[in-house]
């Protein structure tokens, strides 16, 4: 008998679970030792009170009536509950607050892709920390947190969501143009990025240096000679950067063109990236206004992992199976290393 | 280091082959067995895997390739046009110029099928390869249709009565005139693009920025030498 489960979800049977159960457990105790505090929150939330903060990319994809006929949406990630449990639970507490939470959130799939619609998250939040050392113990319990678990050849793509309006405004973009610029980076079209700028009327000077300076990506050489307009967020990198420790510094990309569609996030963003997976296994980044919304207005930052992608990338590293690991080409490691050099 | 900077690109094949081999061969690589032998898929010498133009999207996002070249056709179909929309992940990084033809909607001679469709049931049946391309165009224009996928020759769909319409890719109208077709919108222009992986596009940077400076500094005639235009397909 077969008897279906909805695509995108799936049973984990006991071989499996105990792999993810050692991935989460060494996670668990990285993040006490850094003194963030497991929570767990209701998987159900009332849609009114999410709707606070902007979804925009991960809006919560199923919603149900509950007896009232009040709308319950299944939570699509956890910074914005636990940015409720800080402005209903901890209304006056002295700030900082370190939370960590693993967690499945909930998110809509398009057929047939094999997308998840259950994701197990692992992450954290540091709430009332603000940059440039709050964003630095993010990096650096994020890298601990990876080196625990023995993944081996990551790398954390720092960028600044806040980088590319700079630049727009400071290059005098008009207002109405803006948006659709910062749409089209968002969806990784360069060469609609510079369709969209001739469109706009912005050429010359103006025109190149929004479409390179979002491909910049590397080390911290690419930090220098950047244009007056995107110095405040690039100084705010290297800010960052200058308060890790060699070991997490150097796994560093600077990556400008690093842009998020979740509406909440305003200062450094990140990812996380591995050459066994051609997908990051998860990234994040400041969320300075987000609390305010909920009324506790504090500056906070935090991460997701994927504890599925992550699982697959320490599968593929050990296997030396993974996408970019695997592919047909005799020197397939050798651009890797080009980049490990930066 | 290889032509291709140690990186692996995804070919395809079809109309956008010989544009696409032209330019691997001006960037120094030697495409003669690629040339040659049209079964082999899998070119582990010089970093090349040959699929259909629609597939290069999917094996790119996955990382298969780090970077892949098809059609901006294809990209419209499965990639994300508004934030939050989903599809398919790449990055999208030159416009190569060859493979141009123009999506279009077309129906039959004469006084428009579509236009009385919808004047008179406020609908039309649209026949496409494209539904997603279609879908987009036909709502951002404030029109009502059923959109019928066909996977072969769509320029029967209308000549047997089934669909009042078509959308679909055209280099020189050709095939629709002869099949008593007129195009009445054009769509959209597209070309070949280059595309990327979002994981190689960073561990990859300086592999991929060579490519991409060397691709740049490429005269016009090596760009789009020898390469035909793209037949509206089927």
């Amino acid at each position: 008998m077969i008897h279906p489960i909805p695509s995108g979800t799936r049973d984990v049977l006991p071989e499996e679970t105990r792999e993810v159960r050692a991935i989460t457990d060494t996670l668990r105790g990285v993040f006490e030792r850094h003194s963030y505090g497991e929570v767990y929150t209701p998987a159900l939330e009332y849609e009114s009170v999410l709707a606070r903060a902007d979804m925009a990319e991960a809006r919560p994809a199923y919603r149900v009536f509950d007896e009232t006929g009040a709308v319950l949406v299944l939570r699509s990630d956890m910074t914005v509950p636990i940015a409720r449990v800080v402005a209903t639970r901890y209304p006056t507490s002295d700030p900082p607050l370190r939370f960590c939470y693993f967690a499945h959130c909930y998110r809509g799939v398009r057929p047939q892709r094999g997308q998840p619609r259950e994701l197990l998250q692992a992450g954290i939040e540091l709430i009332g920390a603000p940059a440039p050392h709050g964003t630095a113990e993010a990096l650096t319990v994020l890298c601990h947190a990876l080196d625990a678990t023995g993944l081996k050849d990551y790398r954390i793509g720092l960028g600044d969501a806040s980088l590319f309006p700079a630049l727009m405004a400071s290059l005098d973009v008009p207002e109405d143009a803006r948006t659709t610029l910062l749409e089209t980076l968002v969806l990784r079209d360069f060469v609609g990025l510079e369709r969209e700028l001739e469109a706009a009327g912005i050429s010359g000077e103006a025109a190149r240096l929004l479409v390179e300076v979002p491909q910049r990506r590397g080390g911290p050489e690419v930090l220098s000679d950047t244009p007056a307009e995107a110095v405040a967020a690039v100084t705010g990198l290297r800010q960052v950067h200058g308060l890790l420790e060699p070991a997490v510094a150097e796994r560093v990309i600077f990556d400008l063109g690093l842009v998020r569609n979740i509406g909440y996030y305003t200062g450094a963003v990140f990812d996380v990236y591995d050459p066994a997976l051609g997908t990051p296994i998860g990234g994040g980044g400041r969320y300075d206004d987000l609390l305010g919304r909920f009324g506790r207005s504090l500056p906070a930052v935090g991460f997701a992992l994927g504890v599925d992608r992550l699982h697959i990338a320490l599968a593929g590293e050990e296997r030396g199976t993974g996408a970019l690991l695997a592919q047909a080409h005799p020197n397939a490691g050798a651009a890797t290393e080009i980049a490990g050099a930066t | 280091m290889s032509a291709t900077n140690g990186l692996t690109i995804a070919v395809p094949r079809g109309a956008l082959f010989n544009g696409t081999v032209d330019l691997l061969e001006a960037l120094g690589l030697d495409a003669s067995e690629l040339r040659s032998n049209d079964r082999k898929l899998l070119f582990e010498n010089i970093g090349v895997i040959t699929m259909r133009p629609s597939d290069v999207p999917t094996y790119v996002e996955a990382g298969a390739a780090d970077l892949g070249i098809t059609g901006k056709d294809v990209l419209l179909e499965q990639g994300a046009q508004r934030p939050g929309e989903v599809g398919r992940e790449v990055y999208e990084l030159l416009d190569l110029g060859f493979g141009r033809c123009t999506m279009v909607l077309a129906s039959k001679a004469g006084p428009d099928p579509a236009l009385a469709a919808l004047r008179r049931l406020g609908v039309m049946r649209l026949a496409t390869k494209y539904p997603r391309i279609a879908a987009r165009h036909l709502e951002e224009t404030g029109r009502q249709a059923e959109i019928v996928e066909v996977k072969g020759s769509v320029e029967l769909a209308p000549l047997t009565g089934m669909v009042e319409a078509i959308v679909d890719l055209t280099a020189t109208g050709t095939t629709l005139r002869e099949n008593n077709l007129v195009i009445r919108e054009e769509i959209v222009v597209c070309t070949a693009r280059l595309v990327a992986n979002r994981v190689s596009h960073k561990l990859k940077a300086a592999a991929i920025d060579a490519l991409l400076t060397r691709l740049r500094e490429l005269p016009d005639e090596a760009r789009g030498r020898g390469a035909p235009e793209r037949q509206a397909v089927g």
